[in-house]
C-alpha cells in the first residue's frame, strides 16, 4: 500500500469542532500524518499547531482588470461588456473596482486602445511548516474579500500531497471548510474518507444532509462523529437515525465539555489536554484509518 | 452612506462559522416583527438555517438561475477562440467537442459575444431558489444553493436584487460564514455590518480577518460578542484598543444552546432579550445617524 490517504473532516454548518477533531488525529497521528487547513478564508488550525514557517510563497488566483489613463479614450465599451459593474464612469474618468471584478478579462478584449490589462491578483500566501507534534502542516491564508478560494485549497492540498511523499507519511488529514461551496468540492477532491463532525441542533442536520451530498457525489466514504452530543439526546437520536438510513459508520459521541475552549486558549490541542477526550479520539483515529486503508484495497 | 433614505439594511456576518449568526438574526428580526414590518434574508446560501426558527408559510418559491454558455454544434467551427477566451476554464475542447463546465462558468458572457460564428449562446442555468416565507410582519427570503452547485456569488448577487425592489425598511441579511467573495457579495451594499463573534482564540482570529473584510468594503460595523463569559477577555480587548464597538453580549448559557438546538427562538428568555432589545436600540441609534 504506496497512496495516501486523505481523510478530510468537513460539517456542513460551521462551529461543530472541525478544527479540534482534525489536529487532535494530528496530534494522535503524529509523523504517520500530514496535516492540511482547508479552511483558507477563515484558518484556525495554526492557532493550535505551533507552526514553524519553513517555507511562505504568495497566491495569485486569478487575475484583475486594470486601466492605463494614459491610453484609455473613455470610450466606454468595457463598461458596457462588464456583467459585473465593475467599471464606473466618474469625472470624466473609466475605474475598476477591484473588488467587484471577477477577472474574467471580457473589458480587455474589447478595449480599442489596449488600455485594459489584466494583471496577477494577489489575493493570499500559503505556507509549508513544522508543527509540534513532529510532523508538517500545509497551510494558508486568503486575503479578506479573496476570490479563488477553491484554488488556493487545490494548492494546499498539492502541498501535502508533495509532503506526504516526500517524509513517507501514509495519511493526510484535511481540515475543511463549512458549506458546499468550491472550498469544500476543491477539499474533497481525492480525499477517500470524509469524517462528518456535527452537533445535535437541527441547523447542524439540515446542513449535514447537504453536505453529504457533496461527499457522495466525490466517493468518499462518510463517517460522522456528534460532537456536544448531550446538549439534545433527542436530536442525537435523530442523527443517529439518520446516520443508519444512510450506511454511515457513527464512530462517536463526544459530550459537551469546556476543554474544548480551555485548551483553545492555552493554544493546546484538546487531545493533548484532555485524557478523556484523547481516548475518544484514539478510537475516531484508529477506525478512520481503518477505512482509508480497506478503500485502497478494495 | 444610507442607499436609500429610510431602508436600513443589516449585514449579520462573522468569519468563524458557527458563532451565532442565525442566532441572532433570527431573533433580531423577530422582535422587530413585534411592532413593524421586517425582512430577513437568508444569504447563507449553502447551508441555509433561517428557515428552521422562522416557521411561516411559503408563499412563494422563485426558481434562479445564472446565464452560461450552450455549445452549439451546427454552427462551431471548433477555431478553439473560446477556450483561449475563458478565465475560469470552463470550456474545454475534447477533440471535436467543445465542453461547457457550467460549475466553473462565471457568467460573464465574453466566450458566447466574441464567438465569431454565435455558436455559443447563453441559456438559463438553474442554481437554486429563492422562497418567500411569511410570519405575519416577519417575511423571510431564503436563498437556497442547490447541491450540485459550487458557486454561491451568482445566487446571492440574485437575492440581493431581488430585495432591491420593493419590502420592508427593516431588512437583515444572513450571510455566509468567511471573508472571502461570498461573504463581501452578502455584506458589501449593507449600510451596516454586525459581527458575531465568541471570546475564544479562533474567534478572535477569525473577527480580526472579518473587520479587515469590512474596512475593505468600507462599511461601518460592530461586534456582537456571543457565548460571553466562556474563553477570555482577549475580543473584548481587541474591541477596545481598536476603537471597535461592542454593541452585545449574549451570555454563555447551555439552555441557550438546548433551545436554540431544537430550533427555537429565544425572545421569550428574559436575560436573552434584552440583549436583543438594547442591540436594537442601539442600532436604531446607527439607523437615525447615517439618515441624517
Amino acid at each position: 500500500m504506496d497512496s495516501i490517504r486523505e481523510i478530510v473532516v468537513l460539517s456542513g454548518k460551521g462551529g461543530t469542532g472541525k478544527t479540534s477533531v482534525a489536529s487532535s488525529l494530528a496530534y494522535l497521528a503524529g509523523k504517520e500524518a500530514i496535516l492540511a487547513d482547508c479552511d483558507v478564508d477563515a484558518s484556525n488550525l495554526h492557532l493550535i499547531m505551533g507552526p514553524d514557517i519553513i517555507k511562505k510563497e504568495l497566491f495569485y488566483g486569478g487575475e484583475v482588470a486594470q486601466i492605463d489613463i494614459e491610453t484609455c479614450i473613455q470610450c466606454g465599451k468595457c463598461k458596457e461588456v462588464c456583467r459585473f459593474d465593475a467599471i464606473s464612469f466618474s469625472a470624466g474618468v473609466h475605474t475598476i473596482d477591484n473588488l467587484s471584478c471577477e477577472g474574467c478579462g471580457y473589458c480587455s478584449r474589447v478595449c480599442p486602445t489596449g488600455a485594459i490589462t489584466m494583471m496577477p491578483r494577489l489575493s493570499g500566501e500559503f505556507y509549508i511548516s513544522g508543527i509540534r507534534n513532529g510532523s508538517q502542516m500545509s497551510h494558508a491564508k486568503l486575503f479578506a474579500g479573496g476570490e479563488n478560494s477553491g484554488k488556493l485549497v487545490a494548492t494546499v492540498k498539492k502541498n501535502a500531497y508533495r509532503m506526504a511523499k516526500e517524509r513517507g507519511c501514509d495519511y493526510l488529514i484535511t481540515d475543511g471548510a463549512p458549506g458546499i461551496g468550491c472550498p469544500v468540492v476543491s477539499s474533497l477532491s481525492g480525499a477517500k474518507v470524509a469524517l462528518l463532525v456535527t452537533e445535535p441542533t437541527m441547523s447542524a442536520l439540515h446542513d449535514l444532509k447537504r453536505v453529504l451530498f457533496v461527499v457522495r457525489r466525490f466517493n468518499a466514504i462518510p463517517l460522522l462523529v456528534i460532537n456536544k452530543s448531550d446538549i439534545n439526546e433527542a436530536v442525537s437520536e435523530e442523527i443517529k437515525i439518520f446516520a443508519k438510513s444512510e450506511k454511515i459508520e457513527h464512530l462517536a459521541d463526544i459530550p459537551f465539555n469546556t476543554a474544548f475552549v480551555e485548551s483553545m486558549g492555552k493554544a493546546r490541542i484538546v487531545a493533548e489536554e484532555n485524557q478523556f477526550l484523547k481516548g475518544i479520539f484514539e478510537s475516531v483515529w484508529e477506525k478512520a484509518k481503518e477505512v482509508a486503508d480497506s478503500s485502497v484495497q478494495n | 452612506m444610507a442607499q436609500t433614505s429610510n431602508v436600513f439594511k443589516l449585514a449579520v456576518a462573522s468569519g468563524k462559522g458557527g458563532t451565532g449568526k442565525t442566532l441572532l438574526s433570527t431573533n433580531l428580526a423577530s422582535f422587530v416583527s413585534e411592532f413593524d414590518d421586517v425582512l430577513l434574508v437568508d444569504l447563507d446560501v449553502e447551508e441555509p438555517n433561517d428557515s428552521i426558527f422562522v416557521k411561516g408559510l411559503v408563499s412563494d418559491v422563485h426558481p434562479q438561475y445564472k446565464m452560461v454558455p450552450q455549445w452549439d454544434v451546427a454552427r462551431c467551427d471548433l477555431c478553439g477562440d473560446c477556450v483561449d477566451i475563458c478565465n475560469f476554464n470552463a470550456l474545454v475542447n475534447v477533440g471535436k467537442m467543445i465542453v461547457v463546465y457550467e460549475n466553473l462558468c462565471h457568467s460573464c458572457h465574453a466566450c458566447s459575444e466574441l464567438c465569431h460564428k454565435k455558436a455559443l449562446p447563453m441559456k438559463k442555468h438553474h442554481v437554486g431558489d429563492v422562497s418567500v416565507i411569511k410570519s405575519q410582519n416577519l417575511t423571510l427570503l431564503e436563498g437556497r444553493l442547490n447541491v450540485n452547485e459550487e458557486q454561491p456569488v451568482a445566487l446571492i448577487n440574485n437575492v440581493h436584487s431581488l430585495v432591491n425592489q420593493n419590502w420592508s425598511k427593516y431588512q437583515i441579511f444572513d450571510s455566509p460564514p468567511g471573508t472571502s467573495c461570498s461573504m463581501v457579495a452578502s455584506t458589501g451594499k449593507c449600510d451596516y455590518i454586525l459581527l458575531v463573534t465568541e471570546p475564544t482564540p479562533f474567534g478572535l482570529n477569525d473577527l480580526k480577518l472579518a473587520v479587515d473584510a469590512a474596512k475593505l468594503m468600507k462599511r461601518p460595523f460592530g461586534v456582537v460578542i456571543n457565548k460571553y463569559g466562556s474563553g477570555n477577555k482577549d475580543v473584548e480587548e481587541y474591541c477596545r484598543d481598536n476603537g471597535i464597538e461592542v454593541l452585545g453580549k449574549i451570555p454563555f448559557d447551555i439552555s441557550i444552546a438546548e433551545r436554540y438546538s431544537k430550533g427555537e427562538l429565544l425572545l421569550d428568555k428574559h436575560c436573552f432579550r434584552s440583549v436583543v432589545s438594547s442591540l436594537y436600540n442601539k442600532l436604531e441609534n446607527i439607523r437615525i445617524s447615517q439618515n441624517g
